[in-house]
């Protein structure tokens, strides 16, 4: 007689690779460098009055080799095929196509890179034709380059991965902004711990330097004007710096991983998500709150990660939640990287499996003094993600015993 | 031990309600009396100018109205009236009060013509940038604006809505969205984090742009004068599909759950396969090999053989890529039997609904099991002799079906099959 699946034991999860390039580089020791300098790359020039992150330019040719596939990918796709390519390459499995034929992947995207010349030229010309009937059907037919259709799509990111990487178990894509990336990592762990699926790729990326994304955001205000500060350090002037990143993580179950020899940075021990309606102050605490005893077990004197965004007033209510747990260490990963809008929470999970894997919790960067000096090696880091405007979630990131 | 597991031990998961909307109307009830009438529901678009465009028709949904038109918002509306049928039909829950997560499949959204020239008339400059456009956007004037085009809009309004329990998963994988919400349903009820799941996947984006990017990727049909016999799946002359929109939702639920709260079971999602292509950004690979393991992937997934499957509800878009395509798959997995297994395109009367197919044609293939009546392709004149499957030309027929395979192929390698069954296997 077959046996329930639900009585099975949950398989133990390992992060066995890492890929990360940012604002402040590309790979796992400039970032770590970066971080511990406190060094800060961003731009309040260029879209002044808004701040961004920029992206640090990389040789994309030793991740997508051929420029024919980059020319058929906006920047936020290559940004993402690359780190995803550092990912594979991390956990030792770049090229091998039998891993990767069963490699499961979900994907947090945005999308909708805009071809701003594009637009702007058909804007100015429309107001000037009165809007005269037909106008924008012949300019759209005529400018519209074919090809970016596909470099907008969301879904797209997850399928230039496929192309350049080989990576075909499975390719999920979801969307819905900070609430995104935790449920990718939420399901992708889930997946691997019931034994639907022994190895994934999760991950995401962002390009800050779009004027269509600060627009979004620009709607409600969203956006951090004129200066940059450290996200605990906006109280009076909040809103968040859009950063570039790529982030992607090869999770398997650790009977996969140690059957190949791979060794892990970090184990996922969960990831756990919830969304509340915001109607009234408070909520977005209760919902944190709620959802730390849901994590398992948590030892006092560890560290948080924050994915808190430095806009309000969400981040007063995670400040909130986090002056609940005193005797952690936090950080706020939005200082150095900007915010990220769907990878933000998986960039929370990198960050806390490299600090696992470093022996180290990365240096503090808040003049409030929220942010304290930890001492000891790190062996259990919560990662937050309280969404700008929806969604909450909490990740337990532990070493492996 | 009573059967409440399927022979590997997983949760059987049911469907105890459905709801669709398509350009043929709202409802089941109406859908599937025009559907196995072989009535089409493309017409002329009237929502905006055509003039100069390629193709000027489309499976558009004008009875349900939203205004201003927006994407998201008629997508919203769609989503809105496909759930609230399905709930209503499962009984599950309260009002308002859904017991389980909500997987949603909706298509990317994004700032549309109409907002971007309502913003740039308010800068007041003839020559306005993206720069003046950001100056005018802040300071709460167009906050709605923020509110509607996060990707996350459509789903946080139907999760509020229906009252589904978590949060939320928007989701796109293309053209088979649709089947991969439903994949994530039952995912979740065989893990056992939850007796229940609102599966719902919507699609309202016939507006200018978008018909024009599927146009400029020679992707549609341009059949304009006669917008009813446009969409020809599998057929010699098919020249492209059909942009359309709809709503399909399902509430999945385990047996065990659906029989103890002594709900109707209105039929089994018994499995679900994917398999990503590396081949091309719109392409298959031409061996076939990622959609045959997709299709091999959800009959394992099933524990079924292929002989076991009485009918297949096809992607069959009308592109002249897709469907030699998917006759090579299916060709290639079920052998001798091909020519004999009906294989019908819904698409060819609806039009292909992009990011709601998957759940549209769900729906649909669960009517034909409760029916034991398979919709037929319409507009099959000019059959394709390199296609010879039995389309189910042009006129509905009664089959006993026991067991059904629902196709979904997207842009971006996209590969996503569903296996459906009367009664659990």
């Amino acid at each position: 007689m077959s046996e329930m699946k639900s009585s099975k034991p949950a398989a133990e999860v390992w992060i066995t690779g890492i890929g990360l390039a940012t604002s402040l580089g590309e790979g796992l020791d400039a970032n770590w460098d970066a971080l511990n300098a406190r060094r800060i790359n961003v731009d309040e020039k260029n879209f002044a009055p808004y701040v961004v992150h920029p992206w640090a330019a990389v040789n994309f040719d030793t991740q997508i080799p051929k420029k024919g596939d980059q020319r058929q990918m906006e920047a936020w796709q290559r940004i993402g095929t690359y780190a995803a390519g550092l990912a594979l390459d991390s956990a030792g499995i770049k090229g091998n196509k039998e891993i990767l034929a069963r490699t499961d992947m979900i994907v947090a995207a945005g999308g909708g890179e805009r071809d701003l010349a594009v637009d702007t030229s058909i804007m100015q010309a429309e107001l000037k034709s009165n809007s005269a009937p037909g106008f924008l059907n012949e300019r759209l037919m005529s400018d519209l380059r074919p090809t970016l259709f596909l470099a907008q799509l969301s879904n797209l990111l997850a399928g230039n991965i496929a192309i350049v990487h080989g990576v075909t178990g499975s390719s999920r894509t979801f969307m819905g902004e900070e609430g995104a990336g935790v449920d990718a990592a939420k399901i992708a762990l889930a997946r691997i711990a019931a034994g639907q699926s022994d190895i994934a790729l999760i991950g995401g990326s962002s390009n800050a330097e779009r004027k269509e994304m600060l627009m979004l955001y620009e709607f409600d205000d969203f956006n951090l004007r004129d200066k940059f500060a450290p996200v605990w350090a906006r109280t009076n002037k909040p809103g968040f710096a859009l950063g570039s990143v790529g982030t992607f993580l090869v999770m398997e179950s650790k009977a996969h991983a140690q059957a190949r020899g791979a060794k892990p940075y970090a184990r996922l021990t969960n990831v756990v998500s919830d969304q509340v309606r915001r109607r009234a102050p408070g909520e977005v605490t209760a919902s944190l709150q709620a959802l730390w005893p849901k994590l398992g077990k948590v030892d006092d004197g560890g560290a948080i990660i924050s994915g808190a965004t430095g806009a309000e007033p969400v981040t007063s209510e995670e400040l909130a939640f986090l002056r609940q747990h005193p005797g952690f260490a936090i950080r706020a990963s939005g200082t150095a990287f900007g915010h990220n809008i769907e990878p933000q929470f998986i960039l929370g999970l990198t960050l806390a499996a490299l600090s696992i894997s470093r022996g180290a919790l990365f240096a503090a960067h808040d003049p409030t003094g929220l942010e304290v000096e930890m001492s000891k090696p790190p062996t259990q880091i919560v990662v937050t993600g309280a969404g700008h405007w929806r969604g909450e979630g909490l990740g337990l990131v532990e070493a492996v015993k | 031990m009573t059967a409440t597991h399927d022979k590997f031990g997983r949760p059987i998961v049911v469907v105890t309600g459905m709801g669709v909307v398509t350009s043929l109307g709202a409802g089941k009830d109406d859908n599937w009396k025009k559907l196995t009438a072989g009535e089409s529901g493309i017409r002329t678009i009237s929502r905006f100018s055509t003039e100069g465009l390629k193709t000027s028709i489309a499976g558009t949904v004008d009875f349900l109205k939203v205004e201003p038109f927006s994407s998201p918002d008629l997508s919203q509306k769609l989503a809105e009236t496909a759930a609230e049928e399905a709930v209503a039909q499962s009984g599950i829950g309260a009002k308002g009060d859904f017991p389980g997560p909500l997987f949603l499949a909706v298509a990317p959204v994004e700032i549309e013509w109409p907002q971007r020239l309502e913003l740039g008339r308010d800068t007041g400059n003839p020559d306005y940038t993206y720069d003046d456009l950001l100056r005018v956007s802040g300071g709460g004037k167009y906050t709605r604006f923020h509110r509607r085009f996060l990707f996350g809009s459509v789903s946080d309004h139907l999760a509020d809505t229906f009252g589904t329990k978590g949060s939320p998963i928007s989701l796109s994988t293309a053209c088979a969205s649709g089947a991969s919400a439903i994949q994530l349903g039952v995912e979740a009820i065989r893990r056992g984090e939850t007796d229940a799941a609102l599966c719902v996947a919507t699609d309202g984006s016939v507006n200018l742009e978008n018909l024009i990017r599927f146009s400029l990727l020679s992707a549609l049909s341009m059949r304009n004068d006669a917008p009813q016999s446009a969409s020809k799946p599998f057929s010699k002359n098919r020249d492209g599909f059909v942009m359309a929109e709809g709503a399909g939702a399902l509430v999945l639920e385990s047996y065990e759950g659906a029989t103890a709260r002594g709900a109707k079971i209105l039929g089994v999602l018994a499995g679900c396969g994917e398999l990503a292509d590396s081949f091309h950004r719109t392409r298959s690979s031409p061996d076939g090999k990622p959609i045959i393991g997709c299709v091999r992937n959800a009959l394992s997934d099933a524990g079924i053989a292929p002989e076991q499957i009485d009918y297949i509800n096809a992607h069959g878009t009308g592109t002249p890529e897709n469907d030699k395509m998917e006759y090579l798959g299916i060709s290639s997995v079920f052998g001798e039997q091909t020519g004999h297994l009906p294989v019908s395109s819904n698409k060819s009367m609806v039009g292909h609904t992009l990011s709601a197919a998957g759940a549209v044609e769900a729906v649909f293939s669960l009517l034909t099991l409760e029916h034991q009546r398979i919709p037929p392709t319409i507009n099959y004149d000019v059959p394709d002799p390199a296609i010879p499957f039995d389309v189910v030309p042009n006129k509905a027929r009664d089959a006993r079906v026991t067991a059904v395979m629902s196709n979904s192929f997207g842009f971006g390698g996209q590969n996503a099959s569903l296996i459906l069954t009367r009664e659990p296997l």
